[in-house]
């Protein structure tokens, strides 16, 4: 009987492993897995990256976009004016545009996108974004006018956030699990907890994507992440969880790794109001402490590029300021010493989910308890990190990447939840949002930057890699993330 | 399975695990404490027999300051288990039929009916995550576990004569069953323990692999094998060490519990072999 | 035995409103705002209360509590704070992953446990006896978290025989889901699976102790037919309770296995929806499985009392 039962398992086995061996890659399809499925579909109602990474410029568009640069390009405005004091902008549209149910888009879409941003009871997660809008006015069908209640040099860039997309009032109540977009690619449908699929937008206003057909899947685990790719499951991987991996797929000729940058500035921040951290000594000692080198290779084996200050290196106004806090821990625990800490003190470090963070604190704790630091470790949950340190600046130290494109100006905001506050450093922020001069606006930036790395304000890490593993033959793939997406419109297979 | 070879090879797996775990208090192969990342992922060698992790820290070392946390929080979450089981169902026997008894046995039921693994997952996002949530968490079940395993032992038990004899003796019920009952039902509770105390190891190796035991630094053989898990490929030493550790502990206090109970108890003996 | 039953039926009811409270109340202090996670760190404080109020979250905690159960009572589950679709279709959803992936791991430790234990049984004392007996220490001293991943090194990543995870769904045909849920199925079952094998012989080892099995061999048959024609059928009353318990196990326990290997099961919704503060999605998943077990249980006790009259004064 035992026999029996066993043949016939192995015969359903083999039979069963007969028929995965399955069809070669149609060229025109495409499966791109990211680390967490969105939770809805309105990259307007709430603030996580994945709505953006599936929907941004592939389902939905602002007036202007980013490009794989960094840099700010028209998008559904084909050309802008504004006024010589920096106060009116006059959009002109682009033609012919649909949403993807159909119905035409116009400036009509614009103000009523926009004023649904800006309203008493929006829901959008960067309102912060238009509050520099005065009004949105409809000229033409195809024109939209746009009043500040001051210049503000930023609103372009604003405006290519895709928390600044349009979309219709329609289809508005349903964008949560049914996106229309204007779009190069259309919705077809979202398996929750495992996929989502578009296809090709036949009606789309501008060149046509290369593929017809795109899958988003959802793997967090690093584990089941390398899985998927050596198995072959999946054609590209944006923002791999495992770097210590990436040798492995660098070194086998299936694959292709993309080591790109991100917004993210790493920091181990430090609560200003909570003594020793209000002492700047005691910073600069904690500073001094950390080897970044080894946290770099230990929590992100190798992957990721230190920094100074809170800045991206890659962006043309970055100055290198890691010198200003090297590692070297006899210095920091003079300098403790001198704050009144001869002996160490005791703090404790909230670590978020994201392995930059766990594993990263590990490292840290070690490091500082090398100067007499005794560090206790707390794993939080990213609602408990929102709730206890961001808004209840509960902590000591934690540890987080700050992933918004050019958020130098969260250290100019006292109730930001490591506390600094500095006239000085607000002076130079309130000179930079005036300036218009490109050389008078690096100057200032580099300025600030500078004041950041000499207050020793944070414990600056490192900048987030973002590492993309594809199969050989996927091109047209960013690699940097600007903002959070995964602009397929370019992508297609090598013949 | 023969008595006397279960008991003698789970009580030599038990006790390996248990020195290492005191050893560990005061002494280690190397200090877990110091990182080198340098010298990451090195596989076993003269100097680490069982190699190092993603950190640069000895795994022998790791290990036995994990075996400290398993057996401590298994320990403590079968404590919690005989401490609030025990006397509830030493009392729902002495109330049988009663309201006590009653309440008592669909409490039971109702801490039976909700899945444990999600009520841990709770726990620890009520209060953290840590060693004591961990030790509540799995202790919570095994309440009902000693409580329906008392209960049932004792209400034999308020049969047999002697008890009786304690009865027109004038005892109350509580004397009763903290000098008469409680003696005779030890060596039942002592074999459910030893079985409670495996499946706590295991339960805190999965809680500790899914990130809601014991926190860093304190090792733990659940958080080495989540951390090991992307490493699996580059070096599988890191995956294979804690895992085996986890099957080897295990099956030696599973067959010390069998051993126990053919010891103990002899009525059992016939019936398991 | 209406007496019996309208006693059953209150403490049923008690039951389920105790664990409704329970489940509620310790949701719901889980520090850490739904509106807060959704919204993120760029959020302002009129957006978060608008977002608050268009989810429900400014009522007070009792008045939520009502109209929660008043909801499940006429099949309402409520929204889904962040998937903002109904619990209900998200529950069933996962239902099509989590229940055909149980079944098949009680099916498979079943064929794996049946023949095993009752070929122990049958060679009691001796090395086959021995044998399974080991390897069934084996099997429950494995986590199956670690054998998952083993399963997937070799099988996934090494052979190429089977996708390392994920569920394509059972539109893509039948075959593909079965394909897709067996390796985590091996994984789920494999401990239960020895579980089920040392039961199934101690069972059998019972039965071969009584009157009617050893009338049976007096008669000549030899021990084996004995077994498998008389003690095997009598066996199968404490097996099956196990079966049924390990079902219930089987669908709210395999989250750590739907983790490894990304599964969109029940188990996983209702870890992501803590950590995303998803409440209501966590409440009402929580509040079903519970329900189920409690309801199982109840009419388990029914059968039994209406089989055996004894069983009616106290279980």
């Amino acid at each position: 009987m035992l026999k029996n039962l066993l043949a016939a398992m192995a015969i359903a086995c083999a039979g069963a492993a007969a028929f995965v061996s399955g069809a070669a890659q149609a060229k025109s399809d495409i499966t791109v897995a990211i680390q967490l499925e969105p939770p809805n579909l309105d990259p307007t109602g709430a603030a996580a990256q994945a709505i953006d990474q599936v929907l941004y410029a592939n389902v939905f568009e602002g007036l202007t976009r980013f490009r794989a640069d960094g840099s700010i390009a028209p998008g559904l405005a084909e050309s802008w004016e504004i006024t010589d004091d920096g106060k009116v902008y006059v959009f002109k549209l682009r033609k012919g545009v649909t949403f993807h149910d159909g119905s035409s888009f116009d400036a009509a879409d614009v103000k009523f996108s926009l004023d649904r941003a800006r309203a008493a009871d929006s829901k959008n997660a960067q309102k912060a974004l238009f509050a520099s809008i005065a009004d949105v006015a409809v000229i033409d069908p195809l024109t939209v006018k746009l009043t500040l209640k001051a210049p503000n040099g930023r609103l372009l860039f604003n405006l290519a956030w895709g928390d600044a997309v349009m979309v219709a009032p329609e289809s508005v109540k349903t964008l949560a699990t049914k996106p229309i977009g204007t779009g190069a690619f259309k919705f077809v449908k979202w398996v929750k907890g495992d996929r989502i699929e578009l296809e090709r937008n036949a009606a789309y206003w501008g060149e046509k994507p290369a593929l017809a057909k795109a899958t988003f899947r959802f793997i967090s685990d690093p584990t089941a992440a390398f899985a998927a790719m050596m198995a072959g499951d999946i054609d590209v991987f944006a923002g791999f969880p495992a770097p210590e991996n990436l040798p492995l797929f660098k070194a086998d000729a299936r694959f292709q790794v993309l080591v790109g940058s991100t917004e993210g500035e790493t920091i181990l921040a430090m609560n200003h109001k909570r003594k020793p951290f209000d002492d700047v000594r005691v910073r600069k000692a904690i500073s001094m402490a950390i080897d970044r080198k080894a946290i770099i290779d230990g929590a992100m084996f190798g992957v990721g590029a230190p920094i100074g200050t809170h800045f991206a290196p890659h962006h043309p106004d970055y100055v290198d300021l890691t010198a200003k806090s090297p590692y070297d821990p006899a210095a920091a625990k003079k300098l403790l010493a001198e704050a009144g800490y001869p002996k160490g003190f005791k703090t404790t470090l909230k670590l978020p989910p994201p392995s930059y963070a766990r594993r990263g604190g590990e490292i840290i704790a070690a490091q500082l308890r090398a100067i007499g630091v005794e560090v206790e470790i707390a794993n939080v949950e990213w609602a408990q990190w929102l709730e206890e340190v961001f808004r209840g600046k509960n902590y000591g130290l934690t540890i987080v990447s700050h992933t918004e494109p050019m958020d130098i100006g969260i250290y100019a905001r006292d109730d930001y939840y490591f506390q600094y506050s500095s006239p000085k450093f607000k002076a130079v922020m309130a000179k930079l949002n005036l300036a218009t001069d490109p050389a008078a606006r690096s100057a200032l930036l580099k300025q600030a930057q500078t004041i950041l790395a000499e207050d020793y304000v944070n414990g600056f890490l490192f900048e987030l890699a973002w590492p993309t593993v594809a199969k050989a033959g996927v091109k047209g793939l960013w690699l940097n993330q600007p903002t959070a997406a995964l602009d397929l419109t370019g992508v297609s297979w090598a013949k | 399975m023969k008595a006397p070879t279960s008991l003698i090879v789970g009580g030599v797996i038990s006790g390996v695990v248990l020195t290492a775990a005191a050893c560990s208090l005061v002494w280690t192969p190397y200090d877990v404490k110091l990182l080198d990342v340098a010298q990451k992922l090195r596989p076993p060698s003269l100097a680490h027999w069982l190699g190092v992790d993603h950190f640069g820290r000895d795994i022998l070392s790791m290990l036995m300051l994990g075996a400290q946390t398993s057996i401590a929080v298994a320990l403590l979450a079968v404590g919690v288990g005989v401490a609030a089981g025990a006397p509830l169902g030493l009392w729902a026997a002495a109330r049988r039929g009663g309201v006590a008894d009653e309440l008592i046995m669909r409490g039971n039921d109702l801490v039976f009916a909700f899945p444990s693994l999600v009520i841990a997952i709770l726990i620890t996002a009520v209060f953290g995550p840590g060693a004591i949530n961990a030790i509540i968490a799995i202790g919570i079940f095994n309440i009902p576990v000693f409580a329906r395993l008392s209960r049932g032992a004792a209400l034999t038990l308020w049969r047999r004569d002697f008890i009786l004899a304690a009865r027109v003796a004038g005892k109350s019920s509580f004397r009763i069953s903290w000098e008469h009952i409680l003696p005779n039902i030890l060596n039942l509770l002592i074999v459910q323990g030893t079985i409670q105390f495996s499946l706590g190891v295991l339960a805190e190796a999965a809680l500790s692999y899914i990130g809601l035991g014991a926190q860093p630094p304190t090792a733990s053989w659940g958080r080495m094998l989540a951390d090991a898990q992307t490493l699996v490929s580059l070096a599988p030493h890191v995956a294979l060490a804690p895992g085996l550790t986890i099957v080897l502990t295990v099956l030696g206090l599973n067959l010390l519990g069998d051993g126990l109970r053919d010891l103990l108890d002899p009525r059992l003996k016939a019936a398991r072999g | 035995m209406i007496r019996y039953l309208l006693g059953r039926l209150a403490s049923l009811i008690i039951s389920l409103i105790v664990a409704s409270l329970v489940i509620f109340f310790v949701i719901e202090i889980i520090p850490g705002d739904p509106a807060a996670y959704m919204l993120g760190v760029g959020a302002q404080p009129d957006t978060l209360a608008a977002l608050r109020a268009e989810l429900g979250l400014d009522v007070s905690k009792p008045e939520r509590y009502l109209r929660w159960v008043s909801g499940m009572l006429q099949g309402d589950f409520g929204i889904s704070y962040t998937y903002r679709s109904p619990v209900s279709e998200m529950i069933l959803e996962r239902m099509w992953v989590s229940l055909p992936l149980a079944l098949y791991a009680l099916i498979l430790s079943t064929l794996i446990a049946f023949p095993a234990g009752i070929y122990a049984a049958s060679r009691r004392g001796k090395t086959g006896d021995f044998a399974v007996m080991g390897l069934s220490q084996l099997g429950v001293a494995i986590p199956n978290f670690w054998f998952a991943m083993l399963l997937v090194l070799a099988f996934a990543i090494n052979l190429r025989l089977f996708a390392s995870g994920g569920f394509p769904g059972w539109d893509k045909g039948f075959w593909v889901g079965m394909h897709a849920l067996t390796l985590p199925a091996i994984s789920l079952a494999l401990p239960q699976a020895a579980i089920l094998a040392r039961i199934m012989r101690s069972a059998l080892i019972d039965m071969l102790g009584e009157d009617f099995v050893r009338t049976a061999r007096a008669k000549g048959l030899s021990r084996a037919q004995a077994l498998r024609r008389h003690a095997l059928r009598n066996a199968l009353i404490p097996v099956l309770t196990i079966i049924g318990l390990q079902f219930s196990f089987l669908l709210a326990g395999a989250i750590v296995i739907e983790k490894v290997f990304y599964l969109p099961g029940l188990g996983r919704l209702i870890f992501q929806s803590i950590s995303s503060r998803d409440l209501i999605v966590v409440e009402s998943t929580v509040m079903l499985l519970v329900f189920v077990v409690i309801m199982v249980n109840f009419a388990v006790d029914i059968a039994y009392a209406a089989i055996d009259p004894r069983l009616r004064r106290r279980r």
